[in-house]
């Protein structure tokens, strides 16, 4: 079957396995549509919480950014996955213990405060739509790229399936959907995963097979990779570039970022007991280890397997899968000293990074690009990271139904993540906003009835973010994390850990925090971008860590206010006396 | 010295959260150049931690908390069924 068919074909199949799901598993409550009617059992919600997690940025993104970093990419690696540690520990059971429905509700109530509420709501919506407008724009990617369709159309059809499970199913019909996108998804990641280390390596266990030798010779594959970053101009590949203080800060501002985040911890919500809160986080982290274990060696598979057939070679004798990803916009070749050959090294090929595509061809039938050649290296090739998963099964050389899984695993780690984000927009919005700030009388079903219009608008909104996207995108995601890390992450610690903090402390930290923060990253990333480099940065810290030393600022800010006020009232005591209790 | 419910499970929080910080922290940032000098197959050890070996510790030290709470709970809540049907209400 052509490779077309057989994508509409999966695609087709996924989508109607979620609206099927979504009809089964409707909402019929407050209970049902914010956390599931607390029904999900703890594998379920694992799966759940991993698909949750894991967004097009994972499933696409990751590998080819860690094939370009190097060693430094560890940091999203541990930085991803290190947080589950902190929310397994220190905030899930608990917060399930507490057992309402939202984030705000945990901070508004222990804080005995309608600011603490709507300060944590403000935070937790710009973090969350933040991070939906990328996941949107995922989607449409995704489409134009396997299925042919206008990326705008691609978004319109995400909106529509999303809007479709997400509002009719609220939170039960999200859990169940994302336990079948988890499990797409990460087929789709392992079966090329697996089939590329056995023709590089020999070592069925991608995990394995990068610290194996090269099928075939007795060299390491990442003792080879080393030696050939260094002979094209790169640092060695097993090797740090960022100072060990900027790479500590990243990792801690993500790892706590993680345990901050708002769509990650209502997650812990939906699980009948306590006990099952900490097994959950427990799954979860297995089903996310299996992708980021995964991602490295499909890192070093790929940019090891891209230099040995590009270097040097002819371009008329280049792989096929070079000359597809170059029509689809992915990858440009500037034969810069006009041997014919393809030329990789360290820099970039072309000035102003981006090629932009002319209609003819070279001499070769490379496609020519308008931009004139960077002349400062020698380096003649533009490639997009995020090829290095999705050129994998052509580079592997699998059939095309693997491909056509691919575009379907892409999906579900988009739209997964997406409803996710959506959901904790719509519940804080119908539920803090609504019931308990502005309309205390309303009753269930009309509560109900604002939740679902709150997650349409959402959607809506989310879906201009992916047609219109604005061009800051990548560099707010530094944002969410920080923010994340800097805002909600200490008061929902001390809420359960220190009994003395009053809401005086939490706010006054609250506030710091996002204050200190968002200066931050706003000086380097907005108002003075040719600033951002180490030189300017306080103490070496990048803008991508300092939600690290953002979160220090809260904990300062909150510990000493909250001493100059009077003590919590008697039964804030007794509710974390009661939260300890499994 | 007998240690409540709550100083014991700290006891265990602390533990788990060294062994956490000394994985990624420790081995992953700050140690990871000098770990360079061993290797476990192809693997520079510093690298394989940073790359690696952290997540396993991760998914290792959350199941070790798991167990560790369980009994825990069983010890100072002697009849675990009574939380659940609390729960369950």
């Amino acid at each position: 079957m052509e490779l077309q068919g057989l994508t509409y074909l999966f695609v087709g199949a996924s989508f109607a396995i979620y609206i099927g799901i979504a009809i089964w598993s409707r909402a019929r409550s407050t209970n049902d549509f914010y956390i599931a009617g607390k029904g999900v059992s703890p594998v379920a919600n694992g799966m759940a919480t991993a698909a949750d997690w894991m967004s097009a940025a994972s499933f696409i993104s990751m590998a080819g950014l860690i094939a370009f970093l190097g060693k430094d990419g560890s940091v999203y690696l541990m930085g991803w996955t290190g947080g589950y540690v902190l929310l397994a520990l220190l905030l899930a059971p608990y917060l399930r213990k507490f057992g309402k429905y939202t984030v705000p509700d945990f901070i508004g109530t222990r804080y005995y405060s309608k600011t603490a509420r709507l300060v944590a709501i403000v935070c937790l919506i710009f973090i969350s739509f933040t991070y939906v407008a990328g996941q949107m724009r995922g989607v449409g990617i995704v489409f134009s790229r396997f299925l042919e369709v206008d990326i705008n159309t691609g978004v319109i059809i995400g909106m529509l399936i999303v809007f479709f499970y997400a509002v009719l199913g609220g939170m039960k019909g999200i859990t169940y959907t994302q336990v079948a996108q988890y499990c797409v998804l990460i087929f789709a990641y392992l079966v090329p995963a697996i089939f590329i280390s056995l023709l590089i390596t020999n070592n069925p266990i991608p995990q394995l097979g990068f610290g194996d030798k090269i099928s075939g010779s007795s060299v390491y594959l990442l003792d080879k990779l080393d030696q050939l970053s260094i002979e094209l101009g790169f640092n060695a590949y097993t090797e740090n570039t960022k100072s060990n203080i900027d790479i500590f800060f990243i990792t801690a501002a993500l790892m706590f970022g993680t345990a901050g985040l708002p769509h990650v911890i209502v997650r812990f919500f939906t699980v009948p007991k306590v006990s099952d809160a900490r097994k959950s986080a427990g799954y979860a982290l297995v089903f996310i280890a299996l992708l980021y274990t995964t991602a490295p060696a499909v890192a070093a598979f790929a940019k090891i397997n891209f230099i040995e057939s590009v270097q040097e070679t002819e371009y008329q004798s280049a792989p096929g899968w070079f000359k597809n990803w170059e029509n689809i916009g992915l990858i440009a070749w500037k034969d810069k000293n006009g041997d014919g050959l393809i030329n990789y090294s360290n820099g970039n090929a072309l000035e102003e990074v981006k090629p932009k595509y002319i209609s003819e061809r070279g001499q070769y039938g490379e496609r020519l690009v308008a931009n004139s050649p960077d002349r400062s290296n020698a380096n003649e090739i533009y490639i997009d990271n995020d090829i290095m998963v999705l050129a994998n099964p052509e580079i592997a050389q699998l059939p095309n139904w693997v491909i056509a899984l691919v575009a379907a695993g892409a999906l579900a780690a988009a739209l997964s993540t997406a409803a996710g984000l959506l959901l904790v927009i719509s519940a804080s919005i119908s539920h803090d906003l609504m019931k308990n700030m502005l309309m205390p009388n309303i009753s269930d079903k009309q509560e109900l009835f604002f939740a679902r219009c709150a997650a349409a608008v959402a959607i809506f909104i989310a879906g201009l973010f992916g047609i219109y996207p604005p061009g800051f995108v990548a560099q707010v995601v530094a944002f969410a994390f920080g923010l994340a890390a800097a805002t909600l992450f200490p008061v929902l610690f001390l809420g359960i850990f220190y009994k003395r903090l009053n809401k005086e402390g939490a706010i006054a930290g609250m506030l710091c925090g996002l204050i200190a923060t968002s200066s931050y990253i706003s000086y380097f990333k907005f108002i003075n971008p040719s600033l951002n480099n180490s030189d300017f940065w306080f103490l070496g810290i990048s803008p991508e860590g300092f939600g690290f030393l953002g979160m220090i600022i809260n904990f300062v800010v909150a510990l000493s206010v909250s001493s100059f006020y009077s003590r919590p009232p008697e039964d804030i005591y007794q509710l974390v006396d009661e939260i300890r209790k499994p | 010295m007998k240690l409540s419910y709550w100083q014991s499970n700290l006891i265990i929080l602390i533990s788990l959260l060294v062994v956490w910080f000394i994985v990624s922290f420790g081995f992953g940032i700050i140690w990871s150049d000098k770990l360079d000098d061993f290797k476990i197959g192809g693997f520079k050890l510093g690298f394989w931690f940073s790359q690696q070996g952290s997540i396993y510790f991760f998914v290792l030290i959350i199941f070790i908390y798991v167990y560790l709470l369980n009994e825990l709970d069983k010890k100072f809540f002697s009849s675990s069924s009574e939380i659940d049907n609390k729960e369950k209400e």
